[in-house]
This record gives C-alpha cells, structure tokens and sequence, in this order.
C-alpha cells in the first residue's frame, strides 16, 4: 500500500484504524454505517472494554466447561536446562546493572533477575545519579515492562504488518527523498542524552541534509534550559552540589521531589541535615506553590503564587547586589504578598546568602519561567556559588534545542504540507502538545507518519505505522546521568512482544537496516575507545565501526556493563559568565507580549484578569505528564502531600476554597481513608474548559489553583484510560508552567476522589516530634517531654528472649521527603496488588508501607511532616494475641511473622492494631491469570489470595536469603548485610535496618539517640519499629 | 401427673399476692388446657396467616442463602468492611442475635430456679426462640470470615500438624462459649418437650403424626418413675444453664474488652453486655407473645401479668444498660487518657452521632415510660416499646463496633464504615431464617408447655395429708 492510499479516510473502508478516528469526529454518517454494517456489534465493537469483557466471559464460560468433568490437576512437566547457562543457579537471582532514562536524563539501576526475568530493580550504589536509590518511577519500571497493554505487534493502520512491510515502505519513502535531501523527512524525539542515538541521528542528518530533528519531551526541564541560555547565552548544564550548602534557597523548586539529579539530591540535602552533626546542618528557604516535598523540609516555606516568584526572587537577588535585576515592568508580581512579613523574610533571607558566600545555593524551579533561573544563575554568581556549590558543564542533553518551538515548527511545516515522512521517535505528542498547537490536526497533512512507541496511545492512532518499542528492559542502549555519566543500557529480557529500539529504527534509515541494537551502541562506544584511552598503550587510532574489537575494548566493556557506568565520562565543570540584564518575563510581559500562541492558529485573546485566578500546571508526581498512566503501581500511590490516587483534581488552597464555595467531605463509605466527595468544578480558562474536582490543599498559595498533567487519557490502557481530567486541554504555548485569568465555576455536579489520608491533623497524638535545632542543641530531653513509656513488666506473658538476632528499624522523619519511592519499592518487592480505584474508595488499598502526612500550625502555611509507617513489629504485638489460629506470631528474632496459609481471615488483628498496618485481601486482588504479569512477581514472596491478611515483614525473604548465604559461607552477619526494599531504595536514608543484639549495628545506635521515639509507646506495645525526631533549622531572625 | 412440677406455692396465693392478674385465666382444667394447645397443632388446621407469614420468612431465607453464596464466591469485600473498620454488620448482628437469646435461657432456667411460676407459659417459645437466635447468630461468625471454608481451625482437634487453636485469642472462647451454649439450650428445650411430644404422639390423628411424635417422645409413657427421672435431668440442665446467661454474653464481651481498641477496652464490658442481652431478650420476647397471644387466642394463657413482669424486666436491664453508658463515659473522662476521652466525644460530636442519638433516645429515654402501670397495660404501646428497644440495642452494638474502630489511634487512618446491599440482605435473611424456624416451630410443635401448664392449675394442687 502506498502512502498516499493510505493517507486517505474517505477509501479506508472498515478498518480499526480509521473506526477510532471517525468515532473520535463523531462522524454521524459513519456511525450510521457502522450501525447498518454490524448492528449487533456496535457495541462491543466500539468499546474495546466491552469486547475484552465479552472475550473473558466466553474463556471463562469455556474454561468453566471444560472443568466439569474434570478433578484431576493437568500434568506439568518441568524441563531441565539441557545446557545451563553460566553462573545461573534456579532460585538465586542475579543482578545486571543498566540505567533507565527520563527527560533525557539517567539513573544507574541493578536490576534483580529471577531465571532471567527482570522482577525488582534497586539503585546503582556506583552511579553518582543514584548511590543505591531510586525514584518512584524506576521502581514502577518492572511493571511498565511487563504491562499486559503494551503494543504488541507492529502495525499498519490497525493490520498486523511484519518488519519487513515496514522497511519496504520506509525505503521507498526514503528513495523517494533522496532527490530532495530529505527535505520532507522529519524526526521528532524525546530528550536524547543517548550519545549512540545521537550519533545515529546525526548520521540520518548527514544523508538528508534537508531532513529536520525535532524535539518534543515535556518531562525535560524546558525553562532551565531556557533560563541557562538566557543566562549564559549558550546551553549550559547545572549541577548542584547540596553537600557543599549551607543555606539553599529554593525558588519554587521541588529539587527534592522531581527532576534531574534528583536521588542525587536528596541523598546529599539528608546528609547535610544530620542533628547529630548539628553544626553542619544546612537551612534551607523556599518560595513555594504547590505544595512540595521540598516545601515541606523547607526551614521556613513562603507559599506565593508562582507569578509571585520572580518578583521576589529579583527583589532577594537585589538585596545581595546582584546588579541587572530590577523589575523591568512595574507589574504586580510580587505585590500582592509584600507585606512586612515578606520584606522580612526577604532580608533574612538574603541576610542569611550573604552570610554564606560560596556555601550558599539558589535552585530555581522547572515550572518557573526561565527569567527566574537566569536570576539564580546571577545570585549564585554574585555570591561566589558557581564552581562551588553550583557546577556549570556542557549540556547533558545532546544538542538541547528550544523544545516549544521546535515542536512549533514541526506544527507549521506540518500545516504546511511540507512533511512526507514523520518518524516519532517515543514520546505521546497528540496528548502532550499544548492545546494551541494542533499537532494532532496537523499531523494528519503528513504523507507517510511513523511512531515508535511502548503503548498504541493517542499519537498511533492518527500514524500510520505504530511500532512497538522495547521497553529499556528489553533493549540495548545508553544513557547520560544528570552529570553527564554515561551508562549502557543492557537489557535484562528479549524483547517480549519482538519490539525494536530507537536504535533499530533508526538503523533502517541507513544501508544496514537489520543491524542489532547491541552492535550498534558497541560499535559507537568502540569508536569512541580512543577517546575513553582504551586500548592505553598501542596508541592506535580509533577502531573503524565494526572492524572487530580489541581485546582492550572488549575488557573494558564488560566492565562498563558490570559496573553500569562507564569511567571518565563524566561532564567536566567550566566557567561561564552571567550577561546582562535579565529581561522580565513578568505575567503581564508574558500577556501583553506574546504576539498570539507560537507556531499555530487558534489563540485566543486571554480575558480580563480581574477577580480571576491564575492556573498552575504541573507534572503529576505519579503519572507525570501521563506517560506512566497505564501503571497501576503509580496509579495507586498516593501523591505526596495529596495523597490522592487514580485521579488528578483541581487543587487550591483552604481559602481560596471557601471563596469558590467548593470542596470535599469525606463520604460514609471509607470516609477520611478512602472516599472524599468533591464538586466538580469547570475550569474556564482562555476560551477554553474543562470539569474536574476541586480538592483543598493546606499551605497552597491563595489565588491560584494547581492542576496536575497526565490524566485524562482516552487510550492509555485499561488502567490509565479514562482516569482524571486533561489538564493539557487548558494549556498554551504561552504560559506553559502558569498563567492569569483562569475563571472557576462551580457545576453542582460531585465527584469522588480517591484519597487515602483525609484527616492531616495530629490531634496531640505525638505522632511526630520536632524541636528547633537550637533547642536540639541546649536541651535534647525536651524531645521526650510527655513520654508516658509504661515499665517492661506491665504485662501478663513472659517476656521474649532472643538469643540471635533481634531485628529493628528506624525511620528518620528528619531525613523523608515523601517521595513514596519506598512505597512501590516495596509494592514491587513483596507482590503486593493494585486494587483499583473503587476498591481504594472502600478504604482497602493494600500497601504495606504507607506515608502519612501530618500537618502542624497555621492553615495557610502548616509545618508539613512525612512518616513512613510499615509493621511496627512490636514487641507486645496486640496482633498476636487476638489472632484464633495463631496466623500471626512472634519469631524467635522478634518479627511478627504472618503465616498466610494459616489465615482464616477474621480481621482481629487489624482491629487491634494501633498502628493500623494491617493489609486485608477482601476480594482477589491479585491477578491470577495476566500471563505476563506472572513473570514480574518476587518468586521469593508468597502470592496471596482473598480473606488473607498481610502486612509488611521487614521482607524477611531478604533476612533468610542473607543469613543462609552467611551461614553458607560460615561468618556471622554483617551489619549491612540485610537490606529491606523499602530502605534500599530510599534516596535520603531515612531508613535503618539491623540486629538490635548487635550494639554497634547502625540502628542500635541510633534507637540510642536522643531523637530515637516509638509511635503510641504508651500503648506499651513497645515497637521495634522507631522514628527519629525531626529537627528543623529554623533562622533565629524569623522564628518560628 | 399430678407429682408433675409442683410448685412449693399456690398459684391462687401468688395471684393474690402480686395484686395483678392471675398467670392463667381462671375456669380451665387439665383436658382443657391440653386440647387447647395441642389443637393448634393438630386439629386447627393450617391458618392462612401462617402460610402468608411463613412464605414471607422463607422468602428472606432465599435472600439469606443468595447472600452468603455470593459471598462465598466473591469474599467479604461485598460488605462496606474496610481498613480500619475490619468488622461490620457482620458481627454487630450476631452480638445482637445472641443478646436476644439470652430471655429464653433466662426465663426457663433463671426464673425456674426461683420458682416464678408466670415463666411457665412463656417459655417454650422463649427458649425456641433462644434457639433460632443462636443459629442466626452463629452464622456469623462463620461467614464474616476471610476463608470460611477453614473455620474449623478454630476448634481444638488433634492433628498431624500439631496445631493448635491461639488460646489466648477471645474468638477461641467464643467457640467454646456459643457452641456450649447452642448445645444446653438445645437439650433443655428437647427434655422439656418430651412430655409434650408423648400428648401429641397419643392424640394425633395421622400416622405420620403418631410415628414422628412417638420417635422423637423416646418412648415416655408418663409413668411416675419417668416423671422423676425428667424433673431431676430438667433442674440439673436449669443449673448447667444458669451460668451460661451469664458467662455466654461476658464472653462475646471479651471480644472487645480484650481488645486494645478505645471504646472496646473496658472492664465494664461483662456485666453491661449481660444487661444488655437479658434487655433485648425480653424486648424479642414481648414481640412475639404479643402477636401470637393474639392470633392463636392465647390471651387466656399469656395473661396481661406476662406482659406486665417481663415490661418491669425490661425496665430494670435497661437502666443497668443506661448506667453502663454513664459509666463507660464517665470512667473515659476519669482515665485521663487521651484516646479514651475521644471516644465519648467522637460518638457524641462525629459522624455518627446521629445514630448514638437514636440508640439513646430507644434504650434509654423511651423505655422509662415503662414505669407508668398504664403503659405497662397496654398491649399496643407494649409491643411498640419493645420493637423501639430491639432496634435500640441493634444499634448499640452498630455504635460499639463500628464508632470504635473507625477512629482509633492514629489519626492517619481514620475511615468510615457504611453498609453496602449486601451488608442489609444478609442481615434481613437471618430475620427471615429466625422467622420461618419460629413458624414451623407454631406449626408442629406445642407453643406452650402442656406439662407445666398443667401443674399450675389449682386442680394440680395436692393437699398435704390428704
């Protein structure tokens, strides 16, 4: 078939393809064919779910049958290795170290391999992007790989195509281009920091000089970008280096909480905030929106709109005499909240930078508009940061492009008729282009439209060809860390459903299309050995690709993929110069500037902004920009500070909410742990609207309502589809991040929001404690005031000995951010199952580890504090006692082990559990037939099935896998040598676990600290589980 | 027969003495009052009311039976349980159910023990009763389980395995506590029936009737060394279940008070549950003497003094249950504990204080109009009373578990807990299962002791030194 043939809805005829495109015009004359055509399958035809669910029942009815007259389990035999494959010993995994990419930037993992399944992936303690932690998102990467909705097959318009059909007409596409230089040839990527993938495209580029890259990635940080070359007059790469700040000033930044280099962050933000090393305790400041989880460790939090920041940020900037930074429009921003309380803020603030020269940092935030880190670029220079604590290097991304414009230009041309082939390479650019630019309409006018990716989602549904790409699991490739490291990619799996890689795909734009993406990133790297000083002393030139490789190389190479990063590559830091003054992007520039929304038709003049509001968007924390919306373990996880799951809402702050007259209550059925009722509001914004529900967020700046990205999805699969509201349908090239004149009227309609933590409030229930580092340092004890710890012998039965080990943990609440990485680490680690939103709405999600959020102080602006809370495994354990069966007992190393197959299910234990810890499987949770996802559960962890309860073990799977091996190798236990998942992956080690027996274990010695307190001591249920108290630094000059 | 159940007192006397109406109206003699009672069963034939009530009941118990094989095949996760709410209806209906048992104990071996003769005419449906609430009530605990089909785990039986149940666990001791409760209930009611199924046996018409009554009369031909041997077993059961009033419910008590959840862990627990029990039995009991009596014509047997002493029973439980509230509030206050004081508060003040409100305006603010005699007379204003205190009591239980739970300790984990369809269904069938059992019961068995009945008669007096 031809492209052009193809191209054309009117001869298309009854193809899937074409059915979805009609259906989403609402094509009366369509519908009345589909009707006439096949009445009875309308239906089923038009709803994939219906038709999945008519296909289930009739296996199921099949199955049902077939089983009647059968009593006898089917024989199953189990086939020996023939030749077993080195190193691989049943039943003991190994461990590949690879690195997973987003916005263009890596993190080092070692991925767990069970007879060669990838099923839990942990940090790379080598890879400076991770030290051994991970975010939430690489925890969840298990389940993307094995997602049962994943494109499976290649396609073309709907029909299974093999590979080859596809090189066929890509070829003749290409001759077809040769003439022209490939002026109609267009590529669009995601953020590339893959130097294999660049060096490809760039090879593309050099035949088809007319042929255009263009970059479209919303999970990149397109204002720092913006912000360094607006700075700096050139792209430039920032690292920051926490562990040299003594005072950081967060400007509307999450730094903590999302972003590059963020694990790195955290890790080193925590290790400078140790109380017992309280004279190297750094202070940090925030202007804050949306409340973050950097917010939340802030010393002292402002919540301002984000309008608001650059205003006050240039008013801080001029208060430590960096030059060039007055306001150019005399504009509001700013003055809403310039109260005396701000100026002071202002100039402690700046008093406290200037008091730190050259150990100070200012880290200004993604969302903020790229004239706000241009001003943190000329703080950090005024005040000595850069080479310090800020380190400038060459980009990490390759060849980093103004991403807005360029997908703007891809638009015109588009629009224009001049594109003939379009290759996407990832990426979902239907959904996530801003609603001014009509990428969608405009890519229909493209002749022949390629999209290579891991799900058949908005964007395939208007392309020609969907390609199913491998996960990074799968595939070989290579990456760049946020400094610049670089780590191969190598994949844990064959592809699963015969995927190709950006690699591949982009090899069969060369004379070797079949090429393999393994020898594709081997031949650039063996290219590159030279520069490596591989090979050392032969001093031969760079080996051509492919001309075989040196034994040097070859050594080399097994150590990069051994260690997961390879040496030396490592951006270098440089000096740049701050230019000028910075120009103003105020709100009111923005407004009165913008010459109508770049790169398209269609804008619409922005209303009045009197009364209004101002909408704020941004990534969500779980889906972010909704790639990830097909994953049930990020679906599920409660937002950090929200704590809402499976939906996206519109949030303001108390305030704001009373003046809206809108909000939520807690529904009688799950009530503050499950269900709140919201009105839906309609969002009016720029001639444009859309419903969702209105959520109230403590400490969230008044005036101004945050909608998260991600949602609303129409085909992400059967768990992301239909979930939110699209928060992309308000957004505009113009005001990515913010934005004034958002109108919010209240429908009548009510919503409910699934949300495990309503109530924030600590009710003098002491679940955290905190003390201001000056009182840490005069008078530790005033931590224990109120203790009421009931003697050891307050009870009936005798107490446990523990001759060998005695397990402990603690959580220090100084140290957690909330970024819930422990939450899916753990949900990935034990096989814990994804219950669904209706089930979350019942107060039953499953997670064994859970984060609660405790709000302290004032409603605008609360002290917010995150615990951690898993098995407390208490030495009285009130769990123990009641259970009929004796399904849950006490070890001889102090656990509270659950015998699943002993469970009757009575639910005492979970009653009586102060804790509330407990996990019921009221229904059957886990997916029991979902072949694929078989393959990604802990073959070490039971599967458990309905009316069984469970609760977290301190993954004693991992304790009796290290004490066998310590036995096997006859040396006692170290102490480190048992991680739980949920402290591996933590990025600010918040989390100890160790032999309480053992003195000088870590967690001994800090159940010794001063901060050390147990939850509910009172109870005397004397947990084995403890917190550290928090200790905040707060500036003497503004107090409390 | 006439050595059969003598009371030590003249039932002319006792009439005289209490001043109120006699236990039995006057004018009957033995023939009398046994064709009287065995005629509903044998020769009345089958009234249209019974087939209309009996249909209705039966149709619940098919709502009952789609409830719990859903439930077996889909688990407990249809009801609106939750985290941290883990026991719903489930078990408030069967502390309610075995409350309601309790009268039926209590009045055959209680009030036998204390020689009250007005409990002879009560108290084979009373103690039927008892029974068809302890298999309502036993039920639950069954299928609130998350596995049920291994709930015979929790009876201690030797095994290759070694297991044993948890002993420490207070859901042990009601195994022990419901089923030995079941079982004496079951055989005081059977031995008191002998002499009943032998009359039956010896008038039925049918053959069925004649064979069936006969087997199950093991063989009682009413011989004085039979009448010696029955009143010997009948007092040592009376005996065995006296205890059983009391220790059944300081079990089921247990489940909670064992427990550390505020608002459960209370020592109060036992005696207040007791009340409690014996209060909503009574209230059951009214509810059904008071219909019966009426339809079957029965007023001359359960006399307005029935009705009276079981409304002044009635009024004292409730006021021990009235204190029990005011202490269980005043010792949370007087703790000084912090959890404990919230429960008083939470129960008053969230968001279910409506139903608290209810459940103390039907336990403790309506039945005081008992003291009044006139509301005692009336049989209308009865029998409203004791359907008020019935779902009173259901909604204490409803206000014990549920408010309790549902905000415990650590304000994080706060919830709700709502009934779903399923939730009401399967209760409504277990009043529909009580109802058919009490219907059959009406039909094929004497509602009334015939013996006993009997022995109250002033022809059954024996003069001394005659």
């Amino acid at each position: 078939m031809s492209p052009l043939n193809s191209s054309k809805p009117d001869n298309a005829g009854p193809r899937t393809w074409w059915r979805a495109l009609e259906e989403r015009a609402g094509d009366p004359a369509f519908q009345e064919l589909l009707h006439n055509e096949f009445p009875s399958q309308v239906e089923a035809i038009a709803d994939p779910v219906a038709r999945r669910t008519f296909l289930k029942l009739m296996g199921a009815s099949l199955a049902l049958g077939g089983f009647t007259g059968c009593t006898l389990q089917p024989s199953e035999k189990i086939v020996p290795y023939v030749r077993q494959p080195e190193e691989l010993i049943p039943g003991r995994p190994l461990f590949f170290a690879t690195a997973m990419a987003l916005g263009g930037v890596a993190i080092g993992l070692l991925v767990e391999s069970h007879e060669g399944r990838p099923t839990k992936i942990e940090g790379n303690p080598l890879h400076p992007g991770s030290l051994g932690a991970t975010d939430a998102f690489a925890q969840a990467a298990v389940l993307g790989l094995y997602d049962p909705d994943r494109s499976q097959t290649l396609t073309n318009l709907g029909d299974i195509r093999p590979w080859s059909a596809f090189l066929g007409e890509l070829r003749a596409a290409l001759a077809a281009q040769q003439p022209l230089k490939g002026a109609g040839v267009r590529i669009l990527t995601e953020s590339v920091s893959s130097p294999t993938l660049a060096a490809q495209i760039r090879d593309v580029l050099s035949r088809f000089p007319s042929a255009k890259w263009h970059r479209w990635d919303p999970a990149s940080g397109e204002q720092a970008r913006a912000g360094a070359r607006l700075a700096f007059g050139e792209y430039v790469g920032v690292r920051y280096r926490f562990d040299r700040a003594d005072v950081i000033l967060a400007l509307d930044s999450d730094f903590l909480g999302c972003g590059p280099g963020s694990v790195r962050y955290a890790r080193d933000f925590a290790e400078r905030r140790r109380p017992g090393q309280a004279g190297r305790m750094n202070r940090l400041y925030a202007l804050d929106s949306m409340p973050s989880s950097t917010g939340a460790r802030a010393d002292h939090r402002l919540p301002v709109r984000p309008s608001e920041v650059e205003g006050l940020a240039r008013r801080i900037a001029a208060a430590i005499g960096v030059g060039g930074v007055e306001q150019a429009t005399g504009s509001s921003a700013g003055g809403q909240t310039t109260s005396d309380q701000t100026a002071r803020w202002i100039n402690a603030v700046a008093k406290d930078l200037q008091a730190h020269r050259g150990s100070s940092l200012v880290v200004a935030g993604d969302e903020q508009p790229a004239a706000v880190h241009a001003v943190a670029h000329a703080m950090n220079a005024a005040l000595g940061n850069a080479g310090s604590t800020v380190i400038y290097t060459d980009p990490v991304e390759a060849e980093p492009a103004d991403q807005l414009a360029s997908l703007g230009d891809l638009v015109n041309d588009m629009n224009a008729g001049a594109v003939d082939l379009l290759v996407i390479i990832g990426g979902n650019p239907v959904y996530t282009a801003p609603a001014d630019v009509p990428f969608g309409a405009a890519l229909s006018k493209v002749r022949l439209r390629v999209h290579l990716g891991l799900y058949d989602d908005e964007t395939s549904a208007l392309c020609h060809w969907q390609i199913p790409e491998t996960h990074f699991l799968e595939a070989w490739s290579d990456a760049r860390a946020y400094d610049g490291t670089a780590s191969i990619v190598q994949p844990l799996i064959a592809p699963l459903y015969n995927g190709k890689s950006a690699h591949e795909l982009l090899a069969a734009f060369t004379d070797r299309p079949e090429r393999s993406g393994y020898d594709i990133v081997r031949d650039y790297w063996n290219a590159r050995a030279a520069d490596l000083k591989i090979g050392g002393g032969d001093g031969a030139a760079a080996p051509k690709p492919g001309a075989g490789f040196s034994a040097a190389f070859e050594s080399a190479w097994r150590r990069w993929l051994h260690d997961g990063l390879i040496p030396g590559t490592a951006l270098s830091a440089r000096t740049v110069a701050v230019r000028g003054p910075i120009p103003s992007t105020s709100i009111a520039t923005m407004i009165a500037g913008a010459a109508g929304p770049r790169g398209a038709a269609g804008g619409t003049a922005p209303p009045p902004a009197d009364g209004a509001l101002e909408i704020v968007f941004r990534s969500d924390p779980s889906v972010l920009d909704g790639r990830f919306a097909n994953n049930g373990w990020l679906q599920e996880l409660p937002k950090p500070i929200t704590k809402l799951t499976w939906d996206n809402a519109v949030l303001v702050s108390p305030k704001t909410a009373e003046m809206l007259k809108v909000g939520g209550v807690p529904s009688m059925q799950g009530g503050e742990h499950g269900q709140i009722v919201s009105d839906v509001v309609e969002l009016r914004y720029r001639g444009r609207s859309v419903k969702g529900a209105a959520f109230v967020v403590p400490g969230h700046p008044d005036g101004c309502a945050t909608v998260h990205l991600g949602y609303g999805r129409t085909r992400a699969g059967q768990v992301g589809s239909g979930t939110g509201f699209n928060a992309n349908a308000l957004r505009t090239s113009d005001a990515m991040s913010f934005g004034p004149g958002l109108q919010i009227a209240r429908t009548g309609e009510r919503y409910s929001l699934a949300c495990t933590q309503y109530h924030h409030l600590m009710e003098g229930r002491g679940q955290v404690r905190a003390i201001t580092r000056d009182e840490f340092v005069r008078n530790p004890s005033a931590l224990k005031e109120g203790d009421q710890t009931p003697p050891k012998t307050l009870t009936l039965y005798p107490e446990h000995k523990y001759e060998g080990h005695k397990w402990g943990m603690t959580i220090d609440v100084n140290a957690c951010i909330g970024c819930n990485a422990c939450v899916v680490g753990c949900q990935s680690e034990n096989n814990i199952p994804v219950v669904g939103k209706a089930q979350v709405l019942a107060g039953r999600e499953m997670h064994w580890l859970r984060i609660d959020t405790y709000y302290r102080g004032p409603v605008d602006n609360p002290e917010t504090y995150f615990q951690p809370v898993p098995c407390m495994q208490c030495e009285n354990a009130p769990c123990e006692v009641v259970c009929p069966v004796g399904a849950t007992v006490h070890s001889d190393e102090g656990l509270n082990d659950m015998v699943y197959n002993r469970c009757v299910g009575t639910r005492y234990c979970s009653n009586n559990c102060p804790y509330k810890v407990r996990r019921f499987n009221f229904l059957l949770y886990q997916d029991w037939t979902t072949p694929s996802l078989k393959l990604g559960r802990n073959p070490d962890v039971t599967v458990r099935s309905r009316g069984v309860m469970e609760k977290c073990t301190y993954c004693v799977q991992r304790i009796n896998e290290a004490k066998i091996d310590a036995e096997k190798e006859e040396r006692p236990l170290k102490d480190g040598d048992i991680k739980t998942a949920c402290q591996q992956v933590c990025p600010a080690d918040a989390i100890v676990f160790g032999d309480l027996n053992d003195p000088g274990s870590r967690v001994a010695q800090l159940q010794r600290e001063v901060r050390n307190y147990a939850l509910l001591a009172e109870l005397n249920t004397r947990p084995r589980t403890t917190y550290l108290a928090v200790v905040r630094n707060v500036n003497p000059e503004l107090g409390e | 027969m006439a050595e059969g159940l003598v009371p030590n007192e003249d039932p002319g006397q006792a009439v005289a003495a209490s001043g109120g109406p006699p236990v039995i109206a006057p004018g009957y003699t033995f023939g009398s009052v046994t064709d009287k009672i065995s005629a509903i069963v044998l020769t009345r034939g089958t009234p249209l009311g019974w087939w209309l009530g009996f249909l209705l009941a039966f149709a619940l118990v098919n709502v009952l039976l789609v409830s719990i094989t859903y439930l077996l095949v889909k688990g407990v996760g249809i009801w609106g349980i939750d985290i941290p709410v883990g026991w719903g209806f489930a078990i408030v209906n069967f502390v309610w159910w075995i409350g309601i048992g309790h009268a039926g104990t209590l009045i055959s071996a209680i009030l036998l023990l204390l020689k009250q003769t007005w409990r002879t005419s009560i108290n084979r449906f009373a103690e039927a009763m008892t029974l068809f609430a302890v298999s309502c009530a036993g039920l639950f605990p069954l299928i609130h389980m998350g596995r049920p089909w291994l709930a015979y785990w929790m009876v201690p039986y030797p095994n290759t395995m070694g297991v044993w149940p948890q002993f420490r666990s207070p859901l042990v001791w009601d195994v022990f506590a419901v089923s030995t409760y079941a079982t004496v209930s079951l055989m005081f009611w059977f031995v008191g029936l002998i002499p009943d199924l032998a009359t039956l046996r010896d008038r039925s018409p049918s053959r069925a009737g004649r064979v069936i009554y006969g087997m199950l009369a093991m063989g009682w031909r009413g011989s004085a060394r039979h009448w010696h041997r029955y009143e010997i077993a009948y007092l040592l059961l009376a005996g065995l279940a006296t205890p059983l009033v009391v220790s059944v419910h300081t079990v089921v008590s247990f489940d909670f008070a064992i427990a550390i959840v505020p608002g459960w862990h209370t020592t109060i627990f036992p005696p207040y549950f007791v009340a409690g029990a014996i209060y909503s039995g009574f209230a059951m009991v009214l509810t059904l003497a008071i219909p019966i009596r009426a339809i079957y014509g029965l007023e001359d047997f359960i006399t307005m003094r029935h009705l009276q002493n079981m409304a002044k029973v009635m009024l004292v439980t409730g006021l021990i249950v009235a204190y029990g509230y005011l202490v269980e509030a005043f010792i949370a206050w007087y703790s000084g504990d912090r959890f404990e004081r919230f429960v008083p508060f939470n129960r008053v003040t969230g968001p279910y204080a409506l139903f608290y409100a209810a459940l103390i305006l039907c336990n403790v603010v309506i039945p005081q109009a008992l003291w009044l005699k006139r509301v005692r007379n009336s049989v209308p204003v009865l029998f409203v009373i004791a359907i008020i205190v019935n779902v009173g009591m259901w909604l204490e239980r409803f206000i014990i578990v549920v408010t309790s739970l549902h905000r415990d300790f650590l304000t994080s984990s706060w919830g709700m807990y709502s009934p779903t369809f399923w939730d009401w269904a399967t209760f409504v069938g277990t009043i529909g299962l009580f109802l058919a059992l009490l219907f059959l019961f009406l039909r094929f068995l004497p509602m009334i002791s015939i013996a006993e009945m009997r022995a109250i008669l002033p022809e059954a007096k024996v003069e001394e030194g005659r």
